[in-house]
């Protein structure tokens, strides 16, 4: 048969891709291997489409800080993992999906709200919350799924209280998002669970303008620039955003460290290597794990490759968070590391807003949970631990400890 | 060492401030960049040049 004796091709690179088996915090190794001899190479998306991965973090800050590659996710071209995620965009972007001056103008709206003070003042208050939570979770059991019971209210709280959202609406939004965040969500459930969003939170900011507080919906409202859509939008984004990316970083963090128990010993040795360890767990866990897109606007060299006007990119910041030309030994998790470098908030002019609520959320909520409860462990084996590879956020579904 | 941060560029998010309080702050009303010490002492050069290379929209240059 002459056909077994033609050269394969080389396996094409296809998207999502997929974790290696019992590597769950190890970015998807197909990717790995492809970057080792190309660092700037082609994948296939599920479209048909092909799109290009940049993985060395050179390269990612490169694209990430360059104009010339847009966030902009209406021009055509525009790489999307899922149908569903091409389905969010079709409706109004957020300025997350737009560029400047549209996205900055939008941006600078909110940019005092998450500022290094005004977030650092809230650590008390953060730190209330989380304790209030550990004492629910501990009252009378010794067991708990710490997803349900810590790592998911504690940042919805927040992001609750500084929107102006009320609380109490937390299972309806979060399955909304969790909807929204889904590879597997269809076309149809995606624009349902949008709308759904944006009619709540532009009812809400219907009703600030009767009854104003001080949260960012009311004070979007008072200034007088957006409508209430547009602000819905915003306050949409800050929602999503503002939750699950904490809570998944708060579950995975502690599900690292525990499957780490020498770095998790050294952590509570010496309480002050929280920030840094903080910082570390977002470069090794990189939860915004299927990469950063963007479209070439005109030809740009990247790496040794000429990407075209027009073409896609994803950059794989997983990957460049593992570059061991920045991150020597990157593939293990050292709390003691220097690793401020990381790109796991992104770069350039979309780098997170939240990225310092973020950092104050985790480094309370790692802290506590782990001086508060010193007997933390498991409550089944580590193979039953579902990882989210389903979901644009890494993480896991549940996290079932006992203490 | 001779700071300057370009606020135009400045996306706000505060990475500076983290990296060098000493150096940087936010404005209150906006949370751009403001630069509280323009030729900082020699013990905090590491901190600014650290600033300057994590800041993601490139507003930051030093000058030595
Ligand atoms: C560990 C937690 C978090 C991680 C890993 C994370 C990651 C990211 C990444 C990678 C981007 C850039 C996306 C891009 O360039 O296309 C981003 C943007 C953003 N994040 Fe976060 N995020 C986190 C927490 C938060 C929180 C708590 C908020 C609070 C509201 C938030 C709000 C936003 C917003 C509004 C943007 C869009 C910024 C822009 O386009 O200018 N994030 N985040
Ligand atoms: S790090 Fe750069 S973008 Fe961020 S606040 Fe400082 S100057 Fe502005």
């Amino acid at each position: 048969m002459t056909t077994a004796q033609r050269t394969a091709p080389p396996t094409p690179l296809t998207l999502p891709a997929t974790r290696a088996p019992g590597c769950p915090f190890d970015p998807a190794p197909g990717i790995t291997d492809a970057a080792r001899g190309e660092p700037v190479t082609r994948a296939t998306l599920w479209d048909g489409t092909s799109c290009w991965l940049v993985t060395r973090h050179e390269d990612v800050r490169a694209v990430l800080g360059d104009p010339r590659f847009s966030a902009d996710a209406q021009r055509p071209g525009f790489p999307f993992l899922t149908a569903g995620a091409r389905e969010v965009v079709a409706g109004k972007p957020t300025f997350l999906r737009m560029d400047d001056p549209q996205h900055a103008r939008l941006r600078r709206m909110l940019t005092a709200d998450f500022m290094v003070k005004k977030v650092e003042a809230m650590r008390p208050e953060v730190q209330r919350l989380a304790d209030d939570l550990l004492d629910r979770m501990t009252a009378g059991r010794t067991s708990a799924d710490l997803v349900t019971d810590f790592a998911l209210p504690l940042p919805s709280l927040v992001i609750c209280l500084l929107l102006g959202v009320p609380y109490d609406d937390h299972d309806f939004f979060q399955e909304r998002s969790r909807i929204l965040l889904s590879l597997r969500s269809t076309p149809e459930e995606v624009r349902a669970a949008q709308d759904e969003l944006l009619e709540y939170l532009t009812r809400l900011a219907r009703a600030k303008r009767e009854t104003p507080d001080d949260g960012i919906v009311s004070r979007l409202v008072a200034r007088g620039e957006l409508a209430d859509g547009d602000i819905a939008t915003m306050g949409r984004l800050l929602l999503i955003a503002g939750h699950e990316t904490t809570a998944n970083m708060t579950a995975l963090s502690t599900l690292a460290l525990l499957r780490n128990p020498a770095q998790l010993a050294r952590l509570r040795a010496e309480p002050a290597l929280v920030k840094g360890a903080v910082e570390e767990l977002l470069r090794y866990l990189t939860i915004v794990h299927n990469g950063v897109p963007r479209l070439a606007t005109e030809d740009v060299v990247v790496g040794d490759r000429t990407i075209r006007a027009g073409e896609g990119v994803l950059c794989m910041i997983g990957h460049a968070n593992r570059d061991d030309a920045v991150f020597p030994g990157g593939d293990a998790l050292d709390v003691a590391r220097d690793a401020r470098r990381h790109v796991a908030f992104g770069f350039g002019v979309h780098q997170c807003l939240g990225q310092p609520l973020a950092r104050v959320e985790l480094q309370i909520a790692v802290e506590t949970l782990f001086r508060r409860l010193p007997d933390l462990r498991l409550a089944v084996p580590y193979e039953e631990i579902p990882f989210r590879g389903d979901m644009a956020i890494y993480g896991v579904h549940s996290l079932p400890v006992a203490w | 060492m001779r700071i300057q941060a370009d606020q135009e560029k400045c996306c706000g998010a505060g990475s500076c401030v983290l990296a060098a309080p000493d150096v940087f702050d936010q404005r209150e009303e906006d949370g751009i960049v403001v630069v509280l010490d323009p030729e900082p002492p020699a013990a905090l050069h590491d901190a600014v040049r650290e600033a300057a290379a994590i800041c993601p929209a490139a507003a930051i240059t030093v000058a030595d």
